[in-house]
């Protein structure tokens, strides 16, 4: 493409205003974490909260990869996962105020997000134990006829548990459609991948269950896009699972509560915030493919107001009602099952499930 | 016995829960070559609660071994490991992730000296903790001591005091059977009284008075405790009840004899717990109560615990589901006839 650079006059090309509507969930994401960690900090958000400041490219290349009908799992880090396939930042934030609104109605906080409309099947927080049912959901679409595909993210910590293990080998042995996203950032918690790994290239796993698997750079949006594209084209249309390992790099703290400095140097963090900023990097094609600087200074400031109202909006819805603290646990119609559990039952049971209408 | 010696032997420390747990990791590494520690991020991280800070330095990565996210691996490593006498102390970083090894626990652990007819042991040490209240949500918030302390085979402790954290981690380690010992989340930062002695144990299968009183008995274990000490004070201070709190802290082998004399003197009995009391710890004290004591009773034995219902994230939800010194309070107002 020539150089559109200083061009002013002559609109992007297309593909070039689809890269600016990326460009845009790029900082949104950025935007988004950097002020959950200052209401983290202000108290306003509890639990654990992980970011994924620095991961930004790898999760959108990888959701814009996806058709509109194919599932999408993720570990606890998932905020991002969530604003990258479109669910409001308002949602969001106001699961991590724990209110009412939030996108799991305040409930899952942090680490459980979901958007069941956007086929997001939720942030799951056990190390591993989203990999066996990512592989039950491809089986499920592949029992009901369907030709979508799953895509389930995961860290590099987690391919070290038995459940990825299992999970792989169901999913190569019932040629299930799913493309497994290693999303490498170098550390799970404090341990670096080559102190957790007897095999640090991460994508060769996939060999030992005879599926495909291969490397990317995770800070190449459109690496990441095509890559994963092509493997869930695989997935849908061959039926054969893969491993995408995507190498990144978290800026922050494992969560806000970890300075993130005792186990690697400030030297470290430094380079990839000054050389592999993913955010950064994207810029740079974009202006080389004649989006103007003032585009992109544009987008910054929308996804800043989107985030501050996402602030407002969290504000302002209400708390859920102590009276809800029952709803949900069972499906509708359990409660004649419960009934008879009443007597005897513990101290403020009475009141805090059974009144409140355990399974009603 | 010299005057250094008795000093020594009777100097205490002011320390944190975590402090005091640290304490017996260092003494008894010192002591016994055979005692090493693994763990995810045990070592260069220090601890995902700092247990274990500073150990890495003293002893070296032979003796404390950090480990990939592979709980049922590295535990039965650890099982392993203790068949041939060697003392190891595994962490588990909360009591949730035990569940990937509860197969080692249970099926493994837990039987090799009667299944091969006492002739190899388990030595093993598992050191997690419990506990809800800091919004960590339904798969972070949660309290499986009663399961295992329901298995034959292993021993549970649970303690509530900086004192019993270093003296039941050291007799856990001493001990010739697999001991998991069950730490708490919130009670990491409590201050309390610790024996220097690097003998000092305290014997497990011994539950504690840990506050006299006439009126009623609070039987509890781990934070419960904690509340339930905190509970006896406001009941003492408001409205002159004198509240007896019994704390187990250890669940198998269970002291019942303490617990069966404080509720013949007092009558009454509130058994609290952090986690679900259906099939629960209270469940297990309020039956032996009602058996040990069937005629001393002056009322229904009550029970407390968190509501059952999966941990919300919400605040002022998990605030309500919670056994807080307010419920607490009320089911001993209850038992005594005042509300
Ligand atoms: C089974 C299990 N063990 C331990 C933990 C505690 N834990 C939470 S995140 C984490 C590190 C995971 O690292 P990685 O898979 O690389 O994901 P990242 O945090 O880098 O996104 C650990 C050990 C857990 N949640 N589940
Ligand atoms: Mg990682």
């Amino acid at each position: 493409m020539p150089p559109l650079r200083n061009s002013s006059q002559i609109a992007p090309p297309s593909d070039a205003l689809q890269l600016l509507a990326q460009y845009q969930r790029l900082v949104l994401i950025r935007e988004f974490e950097q002020e959950a960690e200052r209401q983290y900090k202000a108290a306003r958000i509890g639990g654990y909260c992980h970011l994924s400041s620095g991961q930004e490219a790898c999760t959108v290349g990888a959701v814009d990869a996806m058709a509109a009908c194919d599932l999408l799992v993720t570990g606890y880090r998932c905020h991002g996962f969530a604003l990258a396939k479109g669910t409001p930042a308002a949602l969001v934030m106001a699961e991590l105020f724990g209110r009412r609104d939030g996108c799991a109605r305040g409930r899952g906080g942090s680490m459980h997000l979901l958007d069941v409309e956007r086929g997001f099947l939720g942030g799951w927080g056990i190390v591993g134990g989203q990999l066996p049912i990512a592989a039950g959901l491809a089986l499920g679409l592949v029992r009901q006829g369907s030709s979508s595909a799953v895509l389930c993210e995961l860290g590099d910590g987690a391919v070290n548990t038995g459940a990825w293990h299992e999970a792989l080998n169901l999913a190569a042995l019932w040629h299930l459609p799913i493309v497994y996203l290693i999303i490498n950032n170098e550390y799970g918690m404090g341990t670096k991948v080559e102190r957790a790994s007897s095999q640090p290239e991460l994508y060769r796993r996939a060999a030992a269950f005879g599926m495909h698997g291969e490397r990317v750079d995770g800070n190449d949006l459109l690496a990441v896009q095509s890559a994963c594209e092509r493997l869930l084209t695989r997935a849908r249309e061959e039926r054969s699972p893969a491993v995408l390992e995507a190498l990144t790099y978290r800026f922050r703290g494992h969560s806000v509560a970890d300075p993130g400095i005792s186990y690697r140097s400030e030297e470290e963090i430094e380079e990839h915030l000054r050389r592999h900023d993913p955010i950064l990097a994207f810029e740079q094609d974009l202006l080389s493919k004649g989006v103007e600087p003032q585009q992109l200074q544009a987008a910054r400031e929308s996804a800043a107001r989107s985030v501050a109202e996402a602030v407002s909006f969290a504000e302002r819805s209400p708390a859920p009602e102590l009276s809800s603290l029952a709803e949900g646990v069972y499906a509708s119609g359990s409660d004649v099952q419960f009934a008879r559990m009443r007597l005897g039952s513990p101290f403020g049971e009475q009141e805090l499930v059974f009144d409140a209408g355990l399974g009603r | 016995m010299s005057a250094a010696q008795l000093d020594r032997e009777q100097a205490e420390a002011n320390l944190t829960y975590r402090e005091a747990l640290r304490l017996a990791l260092r003494e008894e590494m010192a002591r016994d070559q055979r005692v090493f520690l693994l763990g995810e991020e045990v070592g260069l991280f220090e601890g995902a609660y700092k247990v274990s800070a500073g150990l890495l330095a003293e002893f070296g990565p032979d003796r404390v071994r950090d480990t990939p996210i592979s709980e049922a691996g590295f535990t039965g490593a650890g099982i392993g490991a203790a068949m041939l006498g060697q003392r190891p102390v595994v962490e588990i970083m909360t009591i949730n992730f035990l569940l990937i090894a509860m197969d080692q626990v249970i099926n493994h652990a837990a039987k090799i000296r009667a299944m091969f007819g006492g002739q190899v042991g388990c030595p093993l040490v598992i050191r997690t903790p419990n506990g809800a209240g800091n919004q960590l949500t339904a798969q972070h918030s949660q309290c499986f001591e009663g399961w295992f302390a329901g298995t034959p085979g292993l021993k549970v402790v649970a303690p509530a005091s900086p004192a019993d954290a270093k003296g039941l981690l050291k007799a856990a380690i001493r001990d010739e059977d697999p001991v998991l010992v069950v730490e708490n989340l919130s009670i990491y930062k409590e201050r309390g009284e610790v024996p220097l002695d690097p003998d000092f144990l305290v014997p497990i299968g011994r539950a504690a008075v840990a506050r006299e009183g006439s009126d009623v008995s609070i039987v509890a274990h781990s934070f419960a405790t904690v509340r339930a000490l905190a509970v006896a004070d406001r009941l003492a201070d408001r409205r002159d009840i004198s509240a007896e709190v019994v704390d187990l802290r250890s669940l198998r082998p269970l002291d019942v004899q303490t617990v069966a004399d404080s509720v013949s003197k007092t009558n009454r009995a509130v058994c609290v717990e952090e986690g679900w009391p259906s099939y629960g710890v209270t469940a297990e004290i309020a039956a032996r109560i009602q058996h040990a004591c069937f005629d001393d009773l002056d009322a229904p034995v009550e029970r407390v615990g968190i509501a059952e219902v999966p941990l919300p994230y919400a605040k002022n939800l998990e605030l309500a589901a919670v056994p807080s010194e307010d419920r607490i309070e009320a089911a001993v107002l209850h038992t005594l006839g005042l509300s």
